[in-house]
């Protein structure tokens, strides 16, 4: 993996360089973005417009919202001093944003209890959402059960499988959990089957897109509600650190936790920001869910942005051991970050993360979810090249509880 | 002209309405498509709308999700498909239209697609998944090449809008019945005839009506407001016996548009 060109180079061409003031109103990043979706869901999306510019312009909603994330959630998460991992590494000094510590366990409630409040302004009866690793169906169930709000969750019967625990916890909060048997099994299936059920009920029913993917506005919104997760850790690390980091380490699914890391450092250009995908069993078609490594810019359910497919557009089959990043496409804005060399992204297999699983378990007494590890085996690698009075963050997204019968089962143990 | 537009000032002239199976390309193999094609024509469909099967479906229920899948299990290609309609077209006399997601279009480029499609022999193409907003280039291309690319009005369409996509499309407007995906109903929205016929006073394009359409009495109902009626799910939902005997196929195909046909006049 390459290291993104300096920023500051002269040499670049003016309109390489990332900014904030993204998307334009056609929800675009760049070239990135877009909405392509069928014409029944454009009234819906053009409501959401409105109802969200109306809503981020109202005091009372961002009152409510940040209520709720600093009693219900428990916000700010913490921003952790891991010495004992920075020492065992002997590099830069390692920082991690807990947002496993949020309720629910992972930075999903963020965006679910934003959006839910949305569902209400826009007095819809009904929610529906998709969920891979289940962080995100399990924060929807909560958003809904705390607004009294029904609940329909799209899961791909392989997630269903591998992330029980979670499955297990929407049910107890009355969400319906429908599992999707088409296709690979897995969260691109979820995704279309949440779509379907939108084409038919869009109208008294919000969908609560979990990732920063899909047509415009949501990978603006899922971004802007994600970026409590980069503004708090900015301040943390004025405060703790007296200045900002050196780098940024998060993972990269449908890319929310990281895009909410990332985007309040955008025009912090001495802040390395990395991006790592899913890199599955290494880089043969079909062994990975790396668009960003190894895909190219294509449409996948509702936007423009870099994807795996073939040659004739089809969606290829992807492959990671974790059910959060095992997706073909990415969100645009990361598109964007990558072609304007803002973000550095870069891939790590399922070994190397289940490693990365254990060497935090022992080392700092933390379980971690299976799609954070993927963060966690990079940021080591990138600590030890770095010096002891450096800094470097990990987006630490969420909690490893639900993988544990998983992690048995893939290491040939009782569970 | 394409030939779309000559369909509809023919069918116009003799007070007739345009009745447009869909079919998925490849399901179970071209060869049958090819048979599928000729004998909808023999019949005497005014057009046929051909699938070009898609991974991820959004807008398409169980049936056709199905087929697609049931296509693209056999590797089948873009340009095999082409390939095959392009031998089939001299014994066809109807138009052809592509029902084409923009993912495939936007992998080969609008314009190569846009080629391809006219030497096979299709007169236009459907992209249920590319809003009026984003079809500006598409849009431009097909205009250039004679080519109709058919835009979409749903029942979530504002009226204002709908005028707005109708100057947009070209061939005719395809008005899709319900707020939802494709497949067979037993009751089509009481305000469906209100709509259409609102719009058809506004729009010198025809109208064609599609989703859910599987019924003569549907048929019945909706062929004197509109220019033309699309039916999907009901005839893709017969392919799939083709697996089994594609005589048998080909004798379900046959019974059903027939009985449809009938109830057009
Ligand atoms: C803990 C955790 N991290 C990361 C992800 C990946 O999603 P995203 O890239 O949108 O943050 C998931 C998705 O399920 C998750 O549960």
């Amino acid at each position: 993996m390459s290291l993104a060109p300096s920023v500051k180079s002269t040499t670049q061409p003016v309109e390489t360089t990332a900014t904030k003031q993204v998307p334009d109103l056609q929800g675009r990043f760049g070239d990135f973005g877009g909405r392509y979706v069928p014409e029944t869901l454009t009234r819906a999306l053009d409501e959401l417009i409105v109802e969200y510019n109306r809503a981020i312009a109202d005091p009372d909603f961002h009152a409510e919202l940040n209520e709720l994330l600093h009693r219900f959630v428990g916000r700010p998460s913490p921003l952790y001093h891991a010495k004992r991992l920075s020492n065992q590494l002997g590099g830069a000094q390692i920082w991690l944003k807990r947002e496993d510590l949020n309720h629910t366990g992972a930075h999903k409630i963020n965006n679910t209890l934003g959006q839910a409040l949305l569902t209400l302004r826009m007095k819809k009866k009904r929610v529906i959402a998709e969920t891979g690793a289940g962080q995100h169906g399990v924060a929807s169930a909560t958003a809904c059960a705390h607004f009294g709000l029904p609940c329909v969750v799209y899961m791909g019967a392989e997630d269903v499988r591998r992330q029980k625990p979670n499955v297990f916890s929407m049910r107890l909060m009355g969400a319906e959990v429908r599992p999707v048997e088409s296709g690979s099994r897995t969260l691109r299936d979820a995704v279309n089957e949440a779509m379907r059920d939108w084409m038919s009920s869009v109208e008294h029913t919000h969908y609560i897109i979990g990732s920063v993917i899909g047509p415009h506005p949501f990978p603006m919104m899922v971004r802007d509600f994600q970026s409590v997760i980069g503004r708090e850790c900015r301040e943390q690390c004025l405060t703790a650190i007296g200045r900002l980091p050196d780098a940024i380490v998060a993972c990269v699914g449908g890319g929310s936790n990281a895009a909410g890391m990332f985007y309040p450092f955008v025009d912090d250009h001495s802040v390395r920001l990395i991006g790592v995908e899913a890199g599955g069993r290494g880089a043969n078609p079909g062994d990975h869910a790396s668009p960003l490594s190894y895909g190219s810019p294509g449409v996948l359910h509702g936007s423009y942005s870099y994807v795996m497919q073939d040659e004739d557009g089809q969606t290829s089959d992807v492959h990671s051991m974790s059910a959060g990043l095992d997706y073909p496409g990415v969100g645009p804005e990361h598109s964007y970050w990558k072609d304007t060399h803002r973000v550095e992204y870069t891939s790590c297999r399922d070994d190397e993360a289940l490693g990365a699983f254990d060497f935090l378990a022992r080392n700092e007494g933390i379980l971690t979810a299976l799609e954070t590890c993927h963060a966690v085996a990079k940021a080591a690698e990138t600590a030890k090249t770095m010096s002891p009075d450096q800094h470097l963050v990990i987006c630490l997204s969420g909690r490893g509880d639900k993988d544990a019968a998983e992690l048995a089962r893939l290491r040939g143990q009782q569970w | 002209m394409t030939a779309i537009d000559e369909l509809f000032v023919k069918l116009k002239g003799q007070g007739k309405k345009a009745f447009m199976p869909f079919i998925t390309a490849a399901d179970p193999t071209l060869a049958f498509t090819r048979l599928v094609l000729r004998k909808l024509n023999d019949l005497g469909c005014s057009m046929a709308e051909i699938g070009i099967p898609y991974s991820d479906p959004i807008a398409d229920g169980p049936v056709i999700q199905a087929s697609y899948t049931r296509a693209l299990g056999s590797k089948i290609k873009l340009h095999d498909i082409f390939e095959q309609v392009a031998a089939e077209r001299s014994n066809l006399t109807m138009p052809l239209v592509s029902m084409v997601s923009y993912a495939i279009i936007h992998r080969h480029g609008a314009e190569r697609y846009v080629e391809a499609a006219l030497s096979a022999g299709f007169s236009g193409a459907i992209v249920p998944d590319l809003l009026v907003e984003e079809s500006e280039q598409l849009a431009r291309i097909c205009k250039a090449k004679q080519f109709n690319l058919i835009q979409l009005v749903t029942p979530t369409t504002p009226r204002e809008r709908a005028l707005r996509i109708a100057e947009q499309s070209s061939g005719f407007l395809y008005f899709v019945s319900v707020t939802g995906i494709t497949g067979e109903r037993t009751e089509l929205p009481p305000d469906l005839v209100d709509r259409v016929s609102w719009l058809r006073e506004r729009t010198p394009l025809p109208i064609c009506i599609g989703f859910g359409v599987s019924k003569p009495e549907h048929v019945k109902l909706l062929a004197p407001v509109s220019d033309g009626l699309i039916v999907g799910s009901a005839i893709v939902r017969l392919m799939e016996q083709a697996t089994q005997s594609e005589s048998a196929a080909l004798a379900s195909i046959e019974s059903l548009v027939t009985s449809l046909l009938k109830a057009m006049e």
